[in-house]
């Protein structure tokens, strides 16, 4: 699991590359946790080489959403794979996360 | 047609256990969700035996079987230490919402292999604990 980041003045993306399991969920969460996250108004996650998430993963995201919306810092999710999206929707998550096809729906969000 | 794999209780090798269940279900020609769907079953049963019931001793082993019948997979777990781990009983329908207003990262892991799978059943056979899970593909 590999996660880069790039940034404008008020957008952080992040980038995934990988499986992210019970091993490498450490690598994101260590990304959400940097304090500087909440300077940003959106963070977009692109997924298209996220190839797998388990509850690990999901988990990740889960523990650091409420604390983005508190410091109104949007999170969204783009370019998932079907395989990763019916992941979200097996808990129902895929209709309380902001998820949309591109990354261009992922910058108006 | 069955496959066997043994692993060593360490988190690193979710992987190995990840690309042997693929292996096996990829040449039915699948869909590519069904087959990450019990991908995912296994991967997260695996986990709870490596993380919870051997507290990552990479000494202990688990024994995974995979069997297909017609369109029936049958997956055992069986972990050879001597510990019985049997999960706490789980809602399949855990409130997301509440998830994530706690910050909750644990708990969705058996709630997702109940949706997917058909049956899940762990119990204890000859001293060590054994989970079963199938599923008609």
């Amino acid at each position: 699991m590999k996660v880069t980041t790039h940034s404008s003045t008020d957008t952080l993306t992040l980038v995934l590359d990988g499986e992210l399991d019970a091993s490498s969920a450490v690598v994101l969460d260590a990304e959400l946790n940097k304090p500087e996250i909440l300077n940003y108004h959106k963070v977009l996650v692109d997924c298209q080489r996220l190839s797998y998430i388990s509850s690990a993963g999901l988990g990740v995201f889960i523990s650091h959403l409420q604390r983005l919306q508190d410091s109104d810092v949007k999170l969204v999710f783009f370019n998932m794979q079907e395989k990763v999206f019916n992941v979200f929707e097996i808990l129902g998550l895929d209709s309380l996360m902001n998820i949309v096809p591109t990354e261009q729906e992922a910058q108006a969000a | 047609m069955t496959s066997h794999l043994r692993i060593a209780c360490s988190r690193q090798n979710l992987q190995q256990v990840r690309d042997f269940v693929r292996g096996f279900l990829t040449a039915g020609h699948r869909s590519e969700v069904v087959v990450n769907q019990v991908v995912l079953a296994v991967d997260e049963v695996v986990a709870n035996f490596i993380i919870h019931a051997n507290g990552e001793d990479a000494n202990q082993f688990l024994d995974l079987m995979l069997a297909l019948t017609e369109h029936r997979l049958d997956v055992e777990i069986e972990d050879q230490g001597h510990t019985i781990f049997i999960p706490a009983s789980v809602s399949p329908n855990p409130d997301m919402r509440e998830y994530i207003r706690q910050g909750r990262r644990g708990g969705m892991g058996m709630a997702l292999v109940s949706r997917i799978m058909d049956r899940v059943e762990f119990f204890e056979r000859n001293a060590h604990t054994v989970c079963h899970l199938s599923k008609t593909l």
